[in-house]
């Protein structure tokens, strides 16, 4: 079969009056941005440190926004405490119960918590860990004493602490009590009456000079409660113990003020209003440390940002500058970042410190500090991107049109080299958290006036108890290491998403 | 080459020089240390900074400041630490400390980093080369202090197979002195472990899939001796000259580590000397970190030249 004579009727128009258009994109159209996206989200360790890290941003924002607990609320008394929180330790779960084990605890030890449990109503010993049995010879015959490994809850350990009052003060405690039913004040014990003992508050019984509890026939503790009513401090008429017969002293009489024996449980709810809650314990200062890691890490991460967004700023245009002149310029510029770079940082902040400290404040000369050299690095990527793409033929057609170098430089290279820039912003962010906190940790720049806390000094506060409160150290290193595994992971997602060339290359 | 050393090491010395003249600057313009009044150094130290111009215009100062260097290697007393003693004795008395840490820390955990490398790149996109490169990513976000803390807890106190801080004497090689510098080895040897093995991985996975190495295995080379011979050769032109730079960066020591485990070593020195303000001592340390840091990038650029003859650098082309 030819087509070589079809007559002309066979032929019939495509389109006489229709527009003759192209199809319309059945799929919608994916920017860079979005192709960017759905590599990211294919990187599953990136997209879960990412959601880690999201959650550590706003444990950051918000834990110190609704803490019961202000960055300023130090305790004096409640210093590298274990975590405790009253209500899930009364569940007896084992955890969240202020347990701090105390081994070897002989029988009079036991009577010491049992005369706190007693007059306070709140055992402090929470179980026998360990128990030990020795046979010794006491007056000629065998017996076997007990020794104990006990775990303690040290908020009910505490006590009864003295603490002296003003009479105002003394009266308003009195009136606290009578409006809320909790007992602060306990009756006073004369020291004479407990063989001399003056600097243990928490025996009210009798007991011989080594503070061992002297017991009556039944076991039971002996009260040795002052009744001496000439020596009280000040009339007292509030709560009394259940057995008080009525004539027992609440206070004694000091100079202009009044000395009590306090529960300093009770009284710690006098003073902030609500039960010791320490969801990860208490640190060397007495904060509690949940909210400081949130108010040190908020500080952190804010910091971070900061510094990386004006490193990225001056990194960039100083890059370009260097890319985009070459020669001269290049060379020149380079000698100085070289000059710059190194610097070792410690000396950077340390001079910053002393010769600005004083004029811009301790956060502007660290800041300084960052940034005097924190750009060199950033600067170094965007040269070599304006190495690459200054040649380019779309560079060309635009000098070609009279573009400014100004145009060509920031409207024409630049977007190009975006991708890879914010990527390393995304790995610059830990760097800087990490430098942030071993400055602090070290000691070298002191933000707690400014910011509370950080991590940093957290972390150092933490390192001087690290063997008793070991949680000190243990919750700001968690932190820590979390934040910056996921930045670190989170910006490696990146990249890869962005340059899906370098993915593999760790550099 | 030699042409091309040279100039970097003139260039080099340049900016130290540099760097040096603004770092004393900066110090000198800092009040100077209040002196104890009738201590018998008092009126030495007085003396010497009347020698050293502390009164004339800070070039002046400078250049008595190199001159002293120079001619008798004098680098000014202490005025606040070591009261009245020469600081360069001080430091130099610092040094075997923070030397033996780094050089057993790195003697071992080359090696391990390298090796665990090279393992991980063989065994590519299998779990152990997931697991490692996890494992790598972790311990270099992490800082090292919260190593130091995990250590000194765990073996120092719970199990108590190490004493706490570092022992004090000279004696750098007895067992008891090993004993007691475990702790803040490991403690340095994870980042650089980790370090080492991600390099050796990255480097090592790009050579095996380079097209030489497919030529050495249908020459007949069994796989071992084709990742021996050829691998391994092409990515040590990037992990010696980065283990050269660690064997330098080994004077200079870790602020931390040594802080935290009681090293009397040049770190300590120079945090002691920041806190309690000693400006002889700090202005020391200052050209020290800064001398290490440009010498170590030096002998990195310079070893690429030397182990890789496909680099020739400062050729025109």
């Amino acid at each position: 079969m030819t087509y070589e004579h079809i007559p002309a009727e066979k032929f019939a128009f495509v389109q006489e009056d229709k527009k003759l258009r192209d199809k319309a994109l059945e799929t919608k159209a994916r920017g860079f941005f979005a192709d960017a996206m759905i590599r990211f989200r294919k990187n599953k360790s990136s997209v879960i440190a990412s959601y880690i890290l999201l959650f550590l941003v706003l444990y950051a924002i918000f834990v110190p926004m609704f803490s019961q607990y202000k960055i300023t609320d130090t305790d004096s008394m409640y210093v590298n405490f274990p975590a405790f929180v009253p209500s899930v330790a009364d569940k007896g779960w084992g955890i969240l119960d202020g347990a701090r084990v105390m081994d070897s605890q002989n029988e009079s030890a036991m009577l010491f918590w049992k005369g706190i449990a007693t007059e306070t109503g709140k055992d402090p010993v929470i179980a026998k860990v360990n128990t030990y049995a020795t046979e010794v010879k006491y007056r000629g015959k065998m017996v076997t004493r007990y020794t104990y490994d006990l775990a303690v809850n040290m908020y009910y350990a505490m006590g009864i602490l003295y603490r002296n009052f003003n009479y105002a003060e003394f009266q308003r405690i009195q009136d606290w009590q009578n409006e809320t039913g909790i007992q602060v004040i306990y009756p006073y014990v004369e020291p004479d009456d407990i063989s001399g003992i003056a600097d243990r508050p928490n025996i009210w019984y009798k007991c011989d000079a080594s503070g061992a509890a002297i017991l009556d026939e039944n076991g039971d503790f002996i009260p040795a409660y002052s009744t001496y009513q000439e020596k009280a401090g000040a009339e007292y008429n509030s709560i009394r113990l259940p057995n008080d017969p009525g004539n027992w002293v609440y206070s004694t009489a000091k100079a202009g003020s009044v000395q009590c024996r306090v529960s300093y449980y009770n009284y710690y709810i006098y003073r902030n209003g609500h039960e010791p809650s320490y969801l990860m314990g208490t640190n060397a200062m007495g904060m509690d440390l949940f909210s400081a890691i949130g108010v040190g890490a908020r500080f952190s991460i804010l910091f971070a940002i900061f510094v990386s967004a004006i490193n990225l700023t001056i990194g960039a245009f100083y890059g370009a500058v260097q890319g985009y002149y070459g020669g001269m310029v290049d060379m020149t510029l380079d000698r100085i970042s070289d000059i710059l770079s190194g610097v070792p940082f410690v000396v950077v902040t340390t001079l910053f410190q002393l010769h600005l400290a004083q004029k811009v404040g301790v956060v502007g000369s660290f800041l300084f500090a960052f940034v005097l050299t924190g750009w060199i690095g950033m600067a170094a990527l965007t040269r070599k991107q304006f190495y690459r793409f200054k040649g380019q033929e779309f560079v060309m057609a635009a000098r070609t049109l009279g573009a400014s170098d100004f145009r060509l430089m920031f409207k024409h290279i630049f977007p190009n080299a975006i991708g890879t820039i914010i990527t390393s912003c995304a790995l610059v962010i830990p760097g800087v958290i990490s430098s942030e906190t071993s400055m602090t940790y070290l000691g070298i720049v002191n933000l707690s006036s400014f910011a509370g806390t950080t991590i940093g000094t957290l972390l150092s506060q933490g390192n001087a108890a690290a063997t008793t409160a070991p949680h000190a150290m243990l919750w700001p290193s968690v932190f820590l290491g979390l934040l910056m595994i996921c930045f670190n992971l989170f910006g490696n997602g990146l990249r890869d998403a962005f340059n899906p060339t370098t993915r593999g290359v760790d550099d | 080459m030699l042409k091309y050393t040279i100039q970097r090491i003139l260039y080099m010395f340049m900016v130290f020089m540099i760097i040096t003249f603004m770092c004393f600057i900066l110090i000198r313009m800092l009040p100077p240390a209040v002196l104890p009044p009738g201590d018998p150094h008092t009126e030495v130290v007085m003396m010497r900074r009347e020698a050293l111009g502390y009164n004339e215009p800070y070039l002046v100062q400078f250049w008595l400041f190199l001159k002293n260097i120079v001619t008798k290697w004098d680098w000014g007393l202490s005025e606040k630490l070591y009261y009245g003693q020469d600081v360069w004795t001080v430091f130099i008395r610092k040094l075997p400390p923070t030397i033996i840490v780094n050089l057993y820390s790195i003697i071992w955990s080359i090696p391990v980093g390298v090796g665990l490398g090279i393992f991980a790149a063989l065994k590519k996109n299998t779990w152990v080369d997931y697991f490692l490169s996890t494992a790598t990513m972790v311990v270099i976000s992490v800082p090292s202090f919260v190593y130091a803390f995990l250590i000194q807890y765990i073996f120092c106190f719970k199990l108590q197979w190490f004493p706490f801080l570092m022992k004090g004497g000279t004696d750098y090689f007895s067992l008891a002195m090993l004993r007691s510098l475990v702790p803040p080895v490991l403690s340095l040897s994870f980042g650089v472990i980790a370090g080492f093995t991600r390099t050796t991985r990255a480097e090592l996975t790009e050579v095996l899939t380079s097209e030489f190495m497919l030529l050495a295995r249908t020459k007949g080379l069994t796989k071992a001796q084709a990742t021996v011979r050829h691998a391994l050769r092409n990515c040590f032109v990037v992990i010696v000259p980065a283990i050269f730079g660690e064997f330098i960066g080994i004077l200079g020591g870790s602020l931390i580590i040594e802080g935290i485990f009681a090293i009397p070593g040049v770190g300590g020195l120079t945090l002691n000397a920041i806190t309690g303000l000693d400006y002889n001592i700090f202005m020391l340390s200052t050209c020290f970190y800064t001398a290490i840091g440009l010498a170590a990038s030096l002998v990195v650029d310079i070893s690429y030249g030397f182990i890789d003859p496909r680099i020739r650098m400062g050729s025109k082309k």
